[in-house]
């Protein structure tokens, strides 16, 4: 099991861990007299502390232990102790040092009381998701062993970790110098009954519970080795928690498509019926759909993950350059990355008094703080009270990670509502007996959603009708739906009071729902539509698989900012038009060359 | 799942994060224990398939039998293999085995720099053409921006400071001192254009370690590894004229557990057979600063 352990400077981390190692027998054969032979050569007390220092030297000279890990033994199993830096400058060490930890001890000084890093080290263990801790209170030696001290240390930390929702494993009053309650408690210190350090590791319990929670996969990637001869499609990933099994019906999110799991791939070995957390593993579907490395498989019968583009998060930040708002950064969970600004800062907790204020918009180097994020695409998570490994998030800006954080609260957007219907829409699917690409092959083509738009009187509709036209004189299943067809047939009842923001953007799920119908008949549709801007576009996204649509823009952009898949500017000779989008669809396979 | 278990799956998480992630991937392969396991690893994460090159630096002075050993896994593996050299320094003999320069120079000459201009694209790459099975010159030219390497922490100083995505600069030179945060299994894969990442995905595994997967997997290696009835065996594989091998009377994969973990070798350095880690304290620091993996 791994266990860090953190604290503030000198507050005795390396006495602690040489105490263990000496009371545990874990030392190589020689080291413990090697050392005190040293510091009497020198004139220098012996120091449990050195031990450490002495396994470090060895290292380097290329023996095999590692400097910021050091392992020992008891009957109950085999505990790997990381040595975290205590130094604000090494936070970013102390971080990717604590993140390999399932549990920490935390050492503070007798003496000294509650210090900075006391908190601080706390407070980054609570974020980086680490929260069975022991609270070693050290050096009780030189407090003579006052029960008043120590009874105030517990207290204030206590009420410390409260404030950041830790509850604390419990609390060792000891001596690393001494070895008071290292591994047996002989009660130099009367009044405690409790635990010894010892005591305290056995009772961590391993994350073996991660399989206990309901199955999450990020899709790392999906692989098709067809160039080795390899017909498989297997999509590849981790296992964050729970398990699998063959014949489980499986979801993934953000795109809401269902398939199920038809067998669990291995190389060189029995294929497994079953498979949990935390394997990598390659699973292949009895249903083929197209998914891409970000989605999140879950199965369709346990807790659905949330799913949106706004969330309230904690998060610390690494960088050099502060986190402010009205910036682009990039956001990466699981396997997934979308673009991130900063919504708004909530509060911010100030690295040297730790204190919080809710005036601050911009987080510094070395800060934490609360706040709600944008993301420019929907995401797939859990909060971290349900399930903090599905909750972690990471900071990218610059090519560098720059922070990371974890999600409290997934929050409405604006597309929540169409989301969520669309969820259900494609469980409760009935799929036709005929598959996709059958229909496709008798066909001759891939069906698609053509979206033609730009500003008013631009020629659009011309356009449209023409590549009708000649799509279907060239033997094309293509069909031209008038935007009028839908307002005063399938948007009667709301025609005319597309006042109120929601309506208006369910005229467009209307005409995205009309769409997905027609594209699962194989059919190529045309839309035309006044000046789309991005939020409709990404309304029809969630309702159409986005692989399927594609956007032409007609004559003067003008100031809109939506990204087209082609963009016609002099649309005045209507064939060459008709030519240029044609060469586009050919381009995209949705019609196949005529020498295919 | 045991100890052996979770550093699998660690490692083939970190070959299918480096694959998902840089277009121009390579792994270099040493013939050694190590990177060959990192090369059984592979086909584990992609299901019998290694889908980017393989990258060997051939000093000239390499021990035959690993040739021999590599050509033969290329062909049966179906790998894609490039093998590169420093060709200037052999027709000018700027080598330690022909006098001219100590051994941190020729490791200099015929690892760091032939390593550096193979990965650019610099110096010419030859690569594996199954259907005549010979090397022929390859034609593509492109620098990798990802290098997948063998190294683990635990094998000397220097080591045990990378990270599992360690970025190098446009010169392959390695900020010890500032290197990015490493967590939650999110690494450093965004990159600057004229950088590239060097990628350690069995840094948390020991010799130990290395041995009991070789059995347990079954993984073939080169017989140096072995005693043949002199009493001596390599320990680690590198150029005949630096490298010697131990005293050791292990015969096998088996034999040489019991031997790392209660037998002689329980406490000696496992590059103790390489002259160059000796010459000058800090020489491989200064190397791998410089490219040298």
């Amino acid at each position: 099991m791994n266990i860090v352990i953190v604290g503030h400077v000198d507050h005795g981390k390396s006495t602690v861990i040489g105490r263990l190692l000496v009371d545990t027998n874990s030392l190589p054969d020689g080291k413990l007299e090697q050392v005190r032979e040293n510091c009497e050569r020198n004139f220098r007390p012996f120091e449990y502390a050195f031990l450490i220092d002495a396994l470090k030297d060895e290292q380097s000279q290329g023996i095999t232990i590692d400097s910021a890990r050091v392992f020992f033994k008891t009957a109950k199993r085999d505990y790997i102790i990381i040595d975290a830096p205590g130094h604000i400058e090494f936070l970013k060490n102390m971080i990717t040092g604590a993140s390999h930890a399932e549990a920490a001890l935390l050492v503070i000084d007798a003496n000294e009381g509650v210090r900075e890093n006391s908190r601080r080290h706390g407070y980054m263990l609570s974020m980086l998701g680490i929260n069975q801790i022991t609270v070693l209170v050290n050096k009780m030696d030189l407090v003579d062993y006052s029960r008043e001290v120590y009874e105030i240390i517990v207290s204030e930390y206590t009420a410390f970790l409260e404030q950041i929702n830790v509850k604390p494993a419990c609390f060792v009053p000891i001596s690393g110098t001494l070895g008071v309650n290292i591994t047996e408690n002989h009660k130099t210190i009367p009044w405690y009954n409790g635990k010894t350090v010892l005591d305290a590791l056995a009772d961590f319990h391993s994350m073996s519970d991660i399989e206990d929670k309901p199955f999450r996969m990020p899709v790392q990637d999906v692989y098709k080795f067809t160039r080795f001869g390899d017909s498989r499609r297997i999509v590849a990933g981790t296992i964050l928690t729970g398990s699998v099994s063959v014949g489980d019906e499986l979801l993934f999110f953000p795109s809401g498509k269902k398939s199920r799991v038809k067998s669990i791939e291995v190389f060189n070995a029995q294929q497994p019926s079953t498979i949990a957390a935390p394997c990598t593993t390659g699973l292949t579907l009895s249903e083929q759909i197209y998914i891409t490395r970000g989605e999140l498989a879950v199965k369709a019968s346990e807790k659905k993950p949330c799913i949106t583009s706004r969330i309230k998060t904690s998060l610390f930040w690494l960088g050099r350059k502060p986190m402010t708002p009205h910036r682009d950064y990039y956001l990466r969970i699981g396997t997934d990355r979308t673009q991130v600004s900063i919504e708004k800062t909530l509060r911010v907790l100030n690295a040297d008094t730790l204190q919080w204020t809710d005036t601050k918009e911009t987080i510094e180097r070395h800060e934490v703080a609360e706040c709600i994020l944008q993301l420019s695409n929907p995401i797939a998570f859990d909060t971290a009270e349900n399930n903090p490994m599905t909750s972690r998030f990471v900071i990218i800006d610059n090519f560098e990670i720059s922070g990371g954080g974890i999600i409290h609260q997934d929050l409405n957007d604006s597309g929540s509502w169409v989301r969520n219907g669309v969820y259900t829409r494609n469980y409760k699917w009935e799929k036709s007996g005929i598959p996709g690409d059958h229909r496709a092959e008798r066909l001759g083509q891939n069906a698609a959603m053509i979206i033609i738009t730009g500003k008013k009187d631009s020629g659009k509709k011309t356009i449209a009708r023409a590549l009708e036209n000649r799509l279907f004189d060239d033997g094309k299943v293509i069909y031209f739906l008038g935007i009028g067809n839908v307002l005063y047939g399938v948007d009667a009842d709301i025609k005319g009071r597309s006042i109120h923001e929601n309506e208006n953007i369910e005229h467009i799920r209307r005409l995205a729902e009309i769409a997905h119908i027609m594209i699962d008949a194989g059919i190529i549709l045309l839309v035309t539509a006044i000046d789309l801007q991005q939020s409709d576009i990404d309304i029809i996204k969630t309702i159409v698989d986005p692989q399927k649509i594609e956007t032409i823009w007609i004559g003067d952009r003008g100031t809109s900012g939506l990204t087209c898949d082609l963009y016609i500017k002099n649309p005045k000779n209507i064939e060459e038009s008709v030519s240029i989008i044609k060469d586009l669809l050919q381009e995209k396979s949705i019609i196949f060359k005529p020498d295919r | 799942m045991d100890h052996l278990d979770r550093l699998e799956n660690i490692s083939i998480h970190i070959i299918r994060e480096a694959y998902a992630n840089f277009k121009n991937l390579c792994m270099l392969w040493s013939i050694g224990k190590d990177s060959t396991v990192l090369l059984w690893l592979t086909r584990k994460a992609f299901f019998g398939h290694v889908p980017f090159p393989l990258v060997h630096i051939d000093t000239a002075y390499k021990i035959p039998e690993m040739i021999q050993y590599r050509d033969r896994l290329a062909h049966e593996w179906n790998l894609m293999m490039i093998v590169g050299q420093n060709e200037e320094a052999l027709e000018q003999k700027l080598t330690f085995p022909d006098g001219a320069i100590d051994r941190i120079a020729c490791c200099r000459n015929l690892k760091t720099r032939a390593l550096i201009n193979t990965l650019n694209g610099k110096w010419k790459r030859l690569r594996y053409n199954h259907r005549i099975n010979a090397y022929e010159v390859d034609r593509n030219t492109e620098p990798y921006t990802g290098v997948i390497v063998g190294a683990r922490a635990d094998e000397e100083g220097s080591r045990s400071k990378e990270r599992y995505f360690s970025p190098r600069d446009t010169y392959s030179e390695w900020d010890v001192g500032d290197q990015p945060p490493e967590f939650w299994n999110q690494f450093k894969t965004d990159f600057a254009p004229g950088t590239h990442l060097r990628i350690h995905p069995l840094l948390d595994w020991t010799e130990l370690n290395v041995w009991e997967y070789i059995e347990r997997e079954n993984i073939p290696t080169v017989s140096l590894y072995y005693n043949h009835g002199d009493g001596k065996r390599y320990r680690s594989l590198g150029c005949w004229p630096c490298t010697n091998p131990i005293d050791s009377k292990s015969k096998n994969v088996r034999e040489i557990i019991e031997e790392l973990k209660s037998g002689n070798l329980k406490n000696i350095a496992e590059r103790s057979g390489r002259a160059q880690d000796r010459d000058d304290g800090g020489g491989l620091e200064t190397l791998r600063r410089e490219g040298y993996m």
